[in-house]
């Protein structure tokens, strides 16, 4: 929050300027101790008699040298890093405040070459502003996008969104401009704008760095998007797992309405659009959206069968624009700067820039927002600076729990979602999780099915089935014997029933790390080398 | 209209008067009256059953199944549709937790870091399982998969508090702080 200048502050100012520093608030800092080491800066400053204004920022997503604080300097932002609260003491003798040398000192933020190798479109300001301040919204370029659209009519709204090549970012990479023009063009007197932030997918965060670190910019894709398809009501539908983000952007969403960014009379245009937070219960089938849709209703989230889609019949049966965070969060910079500035990064079909989350087995983990078209490789040694453990790094899950395992032959195909569908993996919501060569993949696979059984919704049988039998599949593959070639056999066959025969992705694509786990590391499982086909499901 | 006082409270009671029967047992029970008041509150929010929910376990620390009765009646639904949503949904409880609520991290980025060993140190520690509760009653271990921070696994949250980069050393710490506080 900013600190507002009051007389105490101006007087202290003339004996001496206070210098701002910046402490992440984001979830990932304060699990590391962020909030002592800000007491602890306040504390130093008061016994040394020095002005200091600590602005709590979101995190930068160099989350390994998180609490990551910033002095601002003459010569720019400098950073530090991660500080605990007894580095504090050193950090004012080595005077930081004027950026002064210290070995936990990284140089001027924006030279770290992790920040400066990246393409930071969405992310332009996650890490920068001050996340609650709409001033510093405005000051970075908050809201162009918005005053754009409230010029546009809907259907160039749409126009523009379509000839961008945004892509649902969720991880099915439906074109978000087709999505829109559908519900656009349903009729319903009342239409919904609803973004999927029930973020379950193990190694990802993109979602919630953002939701922390620059709420507005939610706030603003979801009004535009409103406007696009003449809805007038919008909910954030957010997993209970993530108490930091929900306080955050319910006080955004208070703030945007006294600033006449949402309510009746949208800054002053005559155009209406509210929005509300829902918290989900858990639940990880709830990612998938008419689970979602179900579970803002308030009934149990099992997955509605398609057709209608949600964009004729959605939410309490109306037509429903549902994206992602990452999706809604990129259409502002879109309208702001333009279709062809979004298309021209990236390769193929895969055009913008997608917010890469390094988890895992990692010695650098934290987000990386790249165009499409860089490689694993690059990411898991350039930025991740290969194993946290220091072991050889032996296999990689992209995209999340339904994500294929990828052994090192395929970490050099470019990452785009045309050339991973074609190797049988799938990129998702961008996460990955990297695992160093202790790593035992029949427990990997095993793990796949029971998650799967643990979180299906139950309604169609080869998922709410098919994931019990694969776990005792696999648990006789484990124990090994004779049998082990009939039931990798028998394995191989259920995996093809849920993969064709499932209702929705999560009994559909849990045969993706199962499957891939049994192609690729084959040895784990007991194989000759002689037996293992190429290509995954 | 007068309807007769009604003493079947098993199904959709709120076709049936239900308003009536829910005033007179929240004059008995405090649970019930919470459960009213929650859910009267809020009953014209559409899809109003998850933030009711929610509210009623902030309040009471669990939704009692005395409460189903009154929030099925409010919303208009059958009991079994309330109970089957509660059920659904793994953060709600139908039964109070320990003092404390130590959630461990069981998805695959925690894996990758040790993970399960940290699971199996607090099983130790605590001399219960996942889902159980201490015998002091202080302590309930839950499974969680994923808390979003994945890049500084294993984590855990210590009553809803995330802590990252976590070492059996420091979840002990953690649980002995706790235990004191």
């Amino acid at each position: 929050m900013t600190v507002a200048p009051d007389a105490r502050g101006a007087k202290e100012s003339a004996m001496n300027a206070p210098v701002t520093l910046y402490v992440p608030r984001d979830t990932a800092a304060l699990a590391v101790g962020a909030d002592a080491v800000a007491d602890a800066i306040e504390r130093q400053a008061a016994s040394r008699g020095l002005a200091v204004r600590i602005v709590r920022n979101g995190s930068r997503g160099l989350l390994w040298l998180e609490a990551l604080v910033e002095v601002a300097t003459p010569r720019g932002r400098v950073a530090y890093g991660p500080v605990q609260p007894e580095d504090v003491a050193g950090l004012f003798d080595s005077g930081w405040l004027a950026g002064g040398a210290h070995p936990l000192g990284h140089g001027p933020t924006e030279d770290i070459p992790y920040l400066k190798n990246q393409e930071r479109l969405t992310f332009a300001r996650v890490g920068v502003i001050d996340p609650l301040s709409p001033a510093d919204y405005e000051r970075h370029g908050g809201l162009a996008g918005l005053r754009r659209a409230l010029d546009m009519d809907a259907a160039a709204i749409v126009a523009e969104i379509t000839a961008s090549g945004l892509r649902g970012r969720g991880g099915a990479a439906f074109p978000a401009g087709i999505k829109w023009k559908t519900a656009l063009e349903a009729q319903g007197e009342q239409k919904y704008i609803v973004c999927n932030a029930d973020e379950g997918d193990s190694g990802t965060y993109a979602d919630r760095l953002l939701m922390e670190g620059d709420p507005y910019v939610l706030i603003e894709g979801m009004a535009i998007a409103g406007l696009a398809v003449q809805a007038t009501h919008g909910y954030i539908y957010v997993r209970s797992e993530y108490p930091q983000a929900i306080a955050v952007l319910q006080e955004a969403i208070a703030r945007a309405r006294r600033a006449g960014w949402l309510g009746d009379d949208i800054l002053g245009r005559g155009r209406r659009f509210d929005l509300e937070v829902r918290v989900g219960a858990g639940a990880y089938i709830c990612g998938e959206e008419t689970s979602l849709l179900e579970s803002l209703e308030g009934k149990r989230g099992v997955v509605r069968a398609k057709p209608p889609l949600p964009a004729v019949a959605g939410l309490f049966g109306r037509p429903t624009v549902i994206n992602n965070v990452i999706t809604l969060a990129s259409v502002p910079g879109i309208l702001d700067k333009g279709a062809a500035h979004y298309r021209d990064y990236g390769v193929g079909r895969s055009q913008g820039t997608l917010p890469f989350q390094l988890a895992g087995n990692l010695r650098q983990g934290g987000l990386v927002e790249k165009a499409f078209g860089l490689t694993l490789r690059e990411l898991l040694y350039d930025f991740g600076g290969g194993s946290a453990s220091g072991r050889p790094l032996r296999a990689v899950q992209v995209g999340g729990p339904l994500g294929a395992y990828l052994p090192e032959s395929q970490w050099d195909i470019p990452l785009d979602y045309e050339a991973y569908a074609k190797a049988g993996a799938m990129i998702g919501h961008g996460g990955l999780v990297a695992f160093d060569d202790t790593v035992d993949m029949t427990r990997m696979a095993r793990f796949a099915m029971e998650f799967c059984a643990v979180e299906s919704c139950g309604k169609c049988t080869p998922c709410r089935i098919g994931s019990t039998r694969g776990v005792e599949v696999i648990d006789r593959i484990r124990a090994g014997g004779a049998d082990r070639e009939r039931q990798v056999h028998l394995l191989r066959d259920l995996c093809d029933t849920m993969l064709s025969g499932s209702l929705c992705a999560l009994g559909g694509m849990t045969p993706y790390p199962v499957m891939s786990a049994l192609d690729h590391f084959p040895e784990d499982f007991g194989a000759q080398p002689t037996e293992a086909p190429a290509q995954a499901a | 209209m007068s309807r007769p006082p009604i003493s079947d409270l098993a199904s959709t009671a709120g076709a049936r008067g239900g308003e009536q029967a829910v005033s007179t047992a929240a004059a008995s029970d405090p649970t019930i009256a919470a459960a009213a008041r929650i859910a009267s509150g809020q009953r014209h929010v559409p899809g109003a059953l998850l933030p009711i929910l929610h509210a009623i376990q902030a309040e009471l620390g669990c939704i009692p199944p005395a409460a189903v009765q009154t929030v099925a009646e409010t919303l208009n639904l059958s009991r079994a549709e309330v109970h089957g949503v509660i059920t659904f949904y793994p953060h709600f409880r139908s039964a109070p937790a320990g003092r404390h609520v130590i959630e461990i991290c069981r998805a695959e980025s925690c894996q990758a870091m040790g993970g399960d060993r940290l699971a199996e140190h607090a099983r130790g520690r605590l001399g219960c399982d996942f889902h159980g509760t201490t015998a002091d009653g202080g302590v309930t271990l839950e499974p969680v998969y994923c808390l979003g921070l994945c890049a500084q696994s294993p984590n855990v949250a210590m009553d809803g508090r995330a802590h990252a980069r976590m070492t059996p050393e420091k979840l002990d710490r953690l649980l002995a702080q706790a235990r004191a506080a």
